[in-house]
């Protein structure tokens, strides 16, 4: 099934036996790697297992401690910075590299800008702009700014920004991690049609339906080695997982026990309005997973910011465990049992610049604190614990959160709102960019804090995931509950009719 | 998995120590310097004459770490000391007929001064956070009026403390305790408690989650508004009593009264290693800052091989040496 280490000749970009070490760490241990022209190759592999490092080595952004690049047949050493650009070779980062107060046009020819005697050639560059959009099947402005695009427009702006540098090598950062299905659908199209051209690409994702669907050839990488190189035609998606973690998954969701229909209702919302949401009434009952679907826009995460008092409350009211209650800030929503956990790690969860210590301890503050004055040992004691529960794996426990890898930055997010004491969790987008390890290990997390009698909402766009750990589904539309399915009802299709309008909801009160 | 966190050991350490004891160390060449220049720079009269010329600034740039950390910026605080000079003087003044000229006035006078200082830290407070200003914009705007206010108060010229109650205002700036001069105290007293609260309290804390990400902050259940508001009291509490140990120095304020401290302050500040975009604050490299400054002017003072009218000059060097040497990534492994 899994082919031999790649010999370091039959690629246009290849990675030979490339090792590197940051300070004493060593993150890659003698990686091959051989990208071909017209292909789509897909890295996968855990969080940590080091492919962005060998993304970053293989596009010039990190330099090898040892081994060799080989472009086009030649050994070579690649320019810092992105200057591995100029060759041919670009990556699109994660984070989208593009000025976002300046236009389309701009940000496609910031830095090789045309210009008639000294004095910028708008109008060329702009006519010029127009078919490299229509090439990516963007219907926008070249005058649009930036910060007024979707993500995925901005990444097919990217795109057409590399092909317009006439990129031969494509190196693509987890692209779809905050596509929409749609969205993915539109850049896999473009892919496609680049891997037509001859451009060679390199695709990394944690979505293995996904690798499965567009790549032509995997290589896995697990704790910095290189595991195998195989067409994708020969695996399957089991397979793909097995590689990656290095053991069976065979239970990557928790067993969902038996709702309690007869418990507590612990967060009662009736007749919700906010700018944007439309009488949203729902309960969710002591010891409940209630998943939140719906496609993203449809208003889901808006619930919960306004319920924990960040959005406006227009209409509406809200009891927990039968007292009225409204919050106007997330220390009142805290201290009432209820928590919020952001999908936007690091925009909104983690200070990036600090600690474990300064995160963890940070929303439940004020417990760590007798008369302002805050207490070490305990904050302390309480990182240890945090630790040891949530398996948070980081060597030097002085860490920056930023330093961290995803997964483990989620555990820690995770320990951070659990500090509260919370009786009712709200956890969006539990698992966005973590490896299948973490996955699997955050699922039973918030299964076995069901089972201890905490109330869970778990809103996410993976359809697998709601329907693998929830007790009950609600599904959203365009600000509003298009339905509610719980038990055998909650499948694929029921969530995606329902998410679609094609199911109105007829009864529900 | 155990060796799964390969990538995630910090890269931080050499650099955090030289921005630990970056000010302290420049302090130490800098006496070197002066003791070499002249041996005089040493002496038990020269090192506290440094002091409390060092406090007026330090106390200011103690309040400014706090603003600073939190991700704002005070620009009106010379401004502000220029105009509570002004106001307490009149007080004073004017309370001469009602209490006399003994200590209660110089009380009362201080206590308004104090209570101005938090009135005016509120009101850049408020005008950042509930008016949703820019901090630089707020406290441009108020750096000219309460600069124009002195200026009207004294109608352009210099309002002067009764002569009498300079007699007894005169000790608070003059007289020492235990050999400490009384302002050098104040400052001491300012460091410790300003140190505390930035290192031993949730409020701390709170500053520095909120200049380092403000939406992280108010994601954790932190009254973003109410802690950035309390940074321009507490800096506009340290401006006063600034003030009160300034004022029976020369008995009088003017229009020219704390020019450039707000620059001085700001410039303590960042030479201690306080990062000026917020998120990171350090009140004991803030009080070196603000010692390294006043050493400067005070060894130009001791020597002639630079002209004094140069001191704006080696200040101006120190402070961009300063923040060069926090920049660059010393001992860092290149990637």
């Amino acid at each position: 099934m899994v082919v031999k280490n790649p010999m370091a000749s039959d690629g246009l970009l290849c990675a030979d036996s490339l090792s590197k070490s940051f300070g004493t760490v060593p993150v890659l241990f003698s990686v091959s790697f051989s990208l071909k022209a017209g292909e789509v190759h897909a890295l996968i592999g855990e969080n940590g297992a080091g492919k962005s490092t060998l993304m970053k080595i293989m596009s010039g952004f990190h330099s090898p401690t040892s081994g060799r690049i080989i472009y086009d047949g030649e050994s070579v050493t690649l320019p810092p910075n992105g200057g591995a650009e100029a060759l041919g070779i670009v990556l699109i980062h994660q984070e989208l590299n593009l000025a976002e107060q300046m236009t389309v046009a701009e940000n496609i020819f910031l830095g090789r800008e045309i210009s008639k005697r000294g004095i910028l050639d708008r109008q060329e560059m702009n006519s010029r702009v127009v078919r490299m959009l229509a090439d990516v099947g963007l219907d926008i402005s070249p005058d649009t700014r930036i910060s007024e695009l979707s993500i995925a427009q901005k990444q097919m702006v990217e795109i057409a920004k590399a092909m317009s540098r006439n990129a031969r090598v494509l190196i693509m950062d987890e692209p779809t991690a905050v596509l929409t299905e749609a969205e993915t659908r539109i850049l896999f199209k473009q892919v496609n049609r680049l891997r037509d051209q001859g451009v060679a690409i390199m695709f990394v994702s944690h979505k293995l339906h996904e690798v499965k669907e567009i790549s032509d050839r995997v290589t896995v990488l697990r704790d910095g080695q290189w595991i195998g190189t195989s067409p994708t035609a020969d695996l399957d998606l089991d397979d793909m997982a097995r590689m990656m973690v290095g053991r069976e998954l065979s239970d990557l969701y928790p067993p969902v026990n038996e709702p309690d229909v007869d418990a507590q209702i612990a967060l009662s919302v009736t007749g919700l309005q906010t700018k944007n949401l439309r009488n949203l009434s729902f309960d969710l009952r002591k010891g409940e997973i209630l998943g939140f679907s719906g496609l993203v826009g449809s208003g889901r995460t808006e619930v919960f910011e306004a319920i924990c008092g960040l959005v406006p409350m227009h209409a509406g009211s809200i009891t927990t465990f039968g007292n009225e209650a409204r919050f106007n800030s997330v220390a009142q929503a805290r201290d009432a049992g209820i928590v919020y956990l952001t999908k936007d790690r690091k925009g909104k969860g983690l200070l990036l610049e600090e600690g474990m210590q300064t995160n963890l301890t940070l929303l439940a503050l004020p417990q760590f604190a007798r008369h302002l004055i805050l207490d070490r040992k305990k904050e302390e004691a309480a990182l240890t614990r945090a630790i040891r529960r949530f398996d948070i794996r980081a060597r030097d426990p002085n860490v920056l959160a930023k330093d961290m890898s995803g997964g483990n930055q989620q555990k820690l997010l995770l320990a951070k709102v659990m500090e509260a004491n919370p009786k009712i969790v709200i956890i969006d987008e539990p698992t966005r960019g973590i490896d299948v390890g973490t996955k699997q290990q955050i699922y039973h997390f918030i299964a076995a804090l069901a089972a201890e009698g905490v109330s869970i909402v778990v809103i996410s766009s993976e359809m697998p995931e709601v329907i693998g750990i929830s007790h009950r589904v609600i599904i959203m539309r365009e600000g509003r509950i298009a339905g509610t399915v719980s038990g055998r009802d909650i499948n694929e299709t029921q969530i995606v009719r329902y998410a679609a309008g094609l199911n109105e909801e007829k009864t529900h009160a | 998995m155990p060796e799964l966190a390969q990538t995630e050991t910090t890269a931080r350490k050499p650099k955090l120590d030289l921005k630990m004891y970056g000010p302290a160390i420049a302090l130490v060449i800098l006496c070197i310097i002066g003791f070499s220049l002249n041996s005089a720079f040493l002496s038990e009269g020269n090192i506290t004459n440094l002091l409390t010329r060092s406090a007026f600034i330090g106390i200011i740039a103690v309040g400014a770490t706090f603003v600073i950390t939190s991700g704002g910026i005070d620009l009106s605080v010379g401004s502000m000391a220029a105009a509570i000079a002004g106001i307490m003087i009149i007080l004073m003044n004017a309370l001469v007929d009602i209490l006399g000229t003994g200590v209660l006035t110089v009380v009362v006078g201080a206590g308004c001064a104090v209570l101005l200082g938090a009135l005016a830290g509120l009101a850049n407070g408020l005008l950042t956070t509930k008016g949703k200003i820019e901090a630089f914009i707020v406290t441009l705007g108020t750096m000219g009026i309460f600069r124009s206010l002195v200026t009207y108060f004294a109608d352009g010229g210099t309002l002067s403390l009764n002569f009498d109650i300079r007699g007894t205002y005169r000790p608070v700036y003059y007289d020492s305790l235990l050999g400490v001069p009384y302002p050098v105290w104040v400052f001491a007293v300012v460091a410790v408690a300003g140190w505390l609260l930035m290192n031993r309290t949730t409020f701390g804390r709170y500053c520095t989650a909120i200049g380092s990400n403000e939406h992280v902050a108010q994601y954790s259940a932190i009254n973003v508004n109410k802690i950035k508001t309390w940074t321009y009291v507490i800096q506009g509490l340290c401006v006063a009593l600034a003030t009160v140990i300034y004022v029976p120095r020369l008995g009088s304020a003017s229009s020219s009264t704390g020019v450039l401290w707000e620059l001085e302050a700001i410039a303590a500040v960042i030479i201690g290693g306080t990062v000026l975009k917020g998120g990171y604050g350090r009140i004991g490299g803030t009080i070196f800052g603000a010692l390294i400054l006043t050493t400067i002017g005070n060894i130009l003072n001791f020597t002639d091989v630079v002209s004094n009218y140069l001191n704006g000059t080696m200040q101006g060097l120190i402070i961009i040496i300063a923040v060069w040497l926090q920049r660059a990534d010393w001992g860092k492994p290149k990637d």
